[in-house]
């Protein structure tokens, strides 16, 4: 007895430690609220499965235990309720996989007025390139870092010369904008990874990877690494601020571009 | 009469298998050490891999008094920690749980229950445990050398496994670590063939494939996909040693570390990354395969009832095998891999629920209108399912590949995958030790010390992964020494972490419960006769309990009927053993 009334608290516990805990995922920044959409669709199919057959099974606990002179049935298959379990499955899967598979391919598919940005990642700090008033961003190869070209542009692209650089700390995004976040590493793996936006991907060395996200609200948010690049990894910290259209025009003109830190590197060896 | 789906009793026994002459051993050491006989062989591979994994719960207390208290304990630097991750994760999942489910219920199971004498190559097995035992000692030795073992998370992705930020990286940690997988990988192969050789080959007369109990299904078809994903693995380590020796760039594109450059350049991070998951998917069914046929076994014998839908059972155990070697990528939906490959994979992994589900359902419906003995591996066996089915479901989260983008890398992924493939299958281990601990030793497991072992552990566990899932989906990363100053974490997480980690010193420390019942009962334990579960499986119709050298005495078994005969209407008992002929001259067609 002592089981059967255990499991049925263990079902009873989880469901309200479900609702009843303080521990729930952060405010959306993004367009992604698809993606809460179908996570709560799947708490809902996948909590009825799970409180099912738990409680099933208590039953089966409470009314079929062993008692003298008890004798369990014998019946090897039944094909047709079998059949009809494995078909309900399949549709309870359908059911999450289907509005799964349409939200990624939204999240795959980026769209062309979205504006490029580029995250640059190395152990263990983040960077950033903006697009200068080309809208474009210039080549870059890990070959061409140097000291005074920390991100490796091609200085002999005219498309990189006005692209802004932001070494370390802090970026800005416009409010409402969809862009494209390229991403690019020159050491080991790492993850660009900012909760409330719920996006993240890897960036791999040797090669650019992409998501998209529209902000959605202003704020100021952690930037986190999400894949294990060496002992730095937990501190490798960065934060996004997205701001109104006018307070990230402000930020922007602040920043320096590529250009101008190239002429800042030229000038030092001169003094 | 109820027609039996297969394996009636009046089915033809097979060929005549020709008995063998197994090799006689001479002394104490051939006898006890260098031993041929599986069954010794069994219990040398369950002793080291207990033993290893002792090792592994103790790195998990460190990792969890880090996690609950960081900064407190000075000596779990990040170095540390990351070492202990990555130990903790590659010994669980490799050395104790492959090569306790392969090396030690395949080795102990498959000739017992197949009515063999022994595995068809006993030397090439005694030279896969020895093997397997060099692999520990050389993945060990990684704690003593300078700089110690590797950091780089269980998973080992370059290029961080191999460059200097990381612990072990540029040092002798990952060397010992690919090295040991190498070794491991060598030996397993050695016994992996034998199982595969013997469930093939050596069964006893009458013994049809759809006769065998789902343990030994569950076990030979791990095997088959252990011996197609390893060599991926093995290629993968090779390759990456090349890479940290020799200069090579399989997995190295051109690198600026630490403001200088590499000379490495043009390889593939990512390809490590489809070589590791192509092993590594399977892995986890390489892990749950076993637990699900034992687990099967489990609850027809103590619930005195036929596993429901025999026929469907294998064909899911088979369907579950080959599926889950298209699914790997779902490891790496957040990869950078092309964005493409999400469609495909995430339609394969959650194909692979409806079979896993149609299991889950014929474990309950076995114990609908059974006759339920609440023993210890049917107590373990009902927590099994509800651990299971908690960690299965989360799966459908992770696997549906939009849902994975934001729990990826987080605590979701940890609780999920401890629940489903490290907690569920260690269950399953404590029931299958509590069934057959009688069969190996002569005596049964203390019930008392057995009930305390099983309700801390199960009750436990669950304590510590159900939680932990909402701490990712608030977003805590996983694999962070420390969380530091996060703004959207509220410091209740902290106060959830410390909970987690007293659960997870109180489970572990259950284990040595667990341990001295073993211990004990080797000495003290009530004696068991040969069938104390009366059971219907062959290894408990040995002459001798333990059973000798060779199993059988002087004649092999026959088989007549398949594996599950509980509870037949008519039948005088609530078993019928396999070797008993159906009543009313059933044995002409035995004559041959």
């Amino acid at each position: 007895m002592a089981v059967v009334l255990i499991l049925v608290l263990l079902v009873v516990g989880s469901l309200l430690f479900h609702v009843l805990s303080p521990w729930w995922w952060t405010p959306i920044a993004s367009n992604w609220t698809y993606i809460d959409s179908t996570l709560v669709v799947t708490f809902w199919i996948t909590g009825v499965v799970f409180v099912a057959v738990v409680l099933f099974m208590a039953y089966c606990v409470y009314r079929f235990r062993h008692k003298p002179g008890n004798k369990a049935a014998y019946e090897p298959e039944n094909r047709r309720l079998e059949w009809l379990l494995a078909s309900g499955t399949a549709v309870g899967v359908a059911a999450m996989l289907a509005p799964g598979l349409i939200v990624w391919n939204q999240f795959v598919t980026v769209p062309d007025e979205a504006q490029p940005m580029e995250v640059v990642a190395q152990q263990w700090l983040w960077s950033f390139r903006l697009p200068g008033v080309d809208g474009k961003l210039g080549r870059s190869d890990t070959r061409d870092i140097t000291s005074e070209n920390p991100l490796g542009l091609n200085k002999n692209d005219a498309a990189g010369l006005d692209d802004v650089i932001v070494e370390g700390g802090e970026l800005h995004l416009p409010v409402g904008k969809p862009v494209r976040v390229l991403l690019r590493s020159i050491d080991v793996v790492h993850d660009f990874y900012v909760p409330e936006f719920r996006a993240k991907m890897d960036m791999i060395p040797g090669m650019v990877t992409y998501f998209w996200l529209t902000p959605t609200r202003t704020g100021t948010f952690d930037i986190l690494c999400a894949e294990l690049c060496g002992v730095g990894h937990p501190q490798m910290r960065g934060t996004v601020v997205v701001d109104e259209a006018a307070d990230y025009q402000t930020w922007l003109d602040q920043q320096q571009t590529f250009n101008q830190l190239l002429a800042s590197g030229e000038q030092q060896p001169a003094n | 009469m109820v027609e039996i789906p297969s394996g009636s009793a009046d089915a033809v026994p097979t060929a005549e298998v020709e008995d063998v002459e197994l090799y006689h051993p001479k002394s104490w050491w051939t006898k006890y050490v260098f031993s041929q006989d599986a069954k010794i062989i069994a219990v040398q591979y369950s002793v080291t891999a207990i033993s290893i994994g002792l090792v592994a719960l103790v790195l998990s207390w460190l990792m969890r008094l880090q996690l609950a208290f960081p900064g407190y304990f000075a000596f779990i630097d990040a170095n540390h920690y990351y070492q202990f991750i990555t130990m903790h994760g590659m010994i669980m999942v490799i050395y104790l749980l492959t090569a306790l489910f392969l090396g030690g219920f395949g080795n102990y199971l498959i000739p017992l229950m197949l009515g063999a004498r022994d595995m068809v190559f006993p030397y090439a097995n005694m030279l896969s445990y020895w093997i397997y035992l060099l692999a520990v000692l050389i993945l060990v030795a990684g704690f003593f050398v300078p700089g110690g073992p590797t950091g780089a998370g269980w998973t080992l992705y370059p290029p961080q496994a191999v460059l200097s930020g990381t612990p072990g990286g540029s040092d002798w940690g990952i060397l010992l670590m690919l090295f040991s997988l190498i070794v491991f990988i060598i030996g397993f192969t050695m016994g992996g063939l034998n199982y595969v050789v013997t469930v093939l080959q050596g069964r006893a007369r009458g013994m049809t494939l759809m006769r065998m109990p789902l343990t030994v299904w569950g076990i030979f078809t791990a095997t088959v996909m252990a011996l197609l994903a390893f060599p991926a693995l093995f290629v993968a380590c090779v390759m990456m040693l090349f890479d940290r020796l020799l200069g090579t760039s399989f997995f190295m594109p051109a690198i600026v570390e630490m403001g200088e450059q590499l000379q490495h350049g043009g390889g593939s991070p990512i390809l490590f990354q489809h070589l590791f998951w192509f092993f590594g998917h399977p892995e986890v069914y390489i892990v749950a395969l076993p637990a699900f046929g034992i687990v099967s076994d489990l609850i027809s014998t103590h619930a005195r009832k036929n596993i429901f839908g025999y026929r469907m059972m294998v064909w899911a155990i088979v369907v579950i095998g080959a599926l889950s070697f298209i699914v790997w990528a779902h490891h790496m939906y957040v990869s950078g891999m092309n964005p493409a490959f999400g469609f495909f994979f995430a339609t394969t992994t959650l194909i692979i629920a409806v079979p896993t589900a149609i299991k889950v359902y014929n474990w309950v419906l076995t114990l609908w209108r059974g006759d339920i003995h609440l023993t210890l591996p049917m107590l373990f066996a009902l927590a099994f399912i509800v651990t299971f089915v908690n960690g299965g479901l989360t799966g459908l989260f992770l696997g549906n590949v939009v849902v994975d983008v934001p729990l990826s890398d987080t605590l979701f992924v940890v609780a999920h995958f401890h629940m489903v493939m490290g907690v569920a299958p260690i269950l399953v281990i404590f029931g299958a030790i509590y069934h057959w601990y009688p069969k190996v030793t002569g005596r049964m497991l203390d019930d008392v010390l057995g009930h305390i072992h099983f309700w801390i552990t199960f009750l436990g566990t669950y304590a510590i992964f159900f939680p932990m899932h909402y701490l990712g989906l608030l977003g805590m990363p996983r694999r962070y020494h420390e969380l530091g100053d996060t703004v959207f974490v509220p410091p209740s997480a902290n106060t959830l972490n410390v909970f987690i980690t007293v659960m997870a010193l109180v489970v572990g420390a259950a284990q040595i419960v667990f341990l001295f019942n073993l211990v004990w009962s080797l000495f003290k334990g009530r004696e068991a006769g040969g069938n104390p579960w009366r059971a219907t499986t062959l290894e408990w119709q040995t002459p001798q309990t333990p059973p000798a050298h060779g199993n059988w005495g002087k004649d092999l078994p026959v088989v007549y009927r398949w594996a599950y005969d509980y509870s037949v209407p008519g039948a005088a008992e609530d078993f019928i053993p396999q070797t008993q002929p159906a009543s009313g001259g059933a044995t002409r067609e035995v004559v041959a």
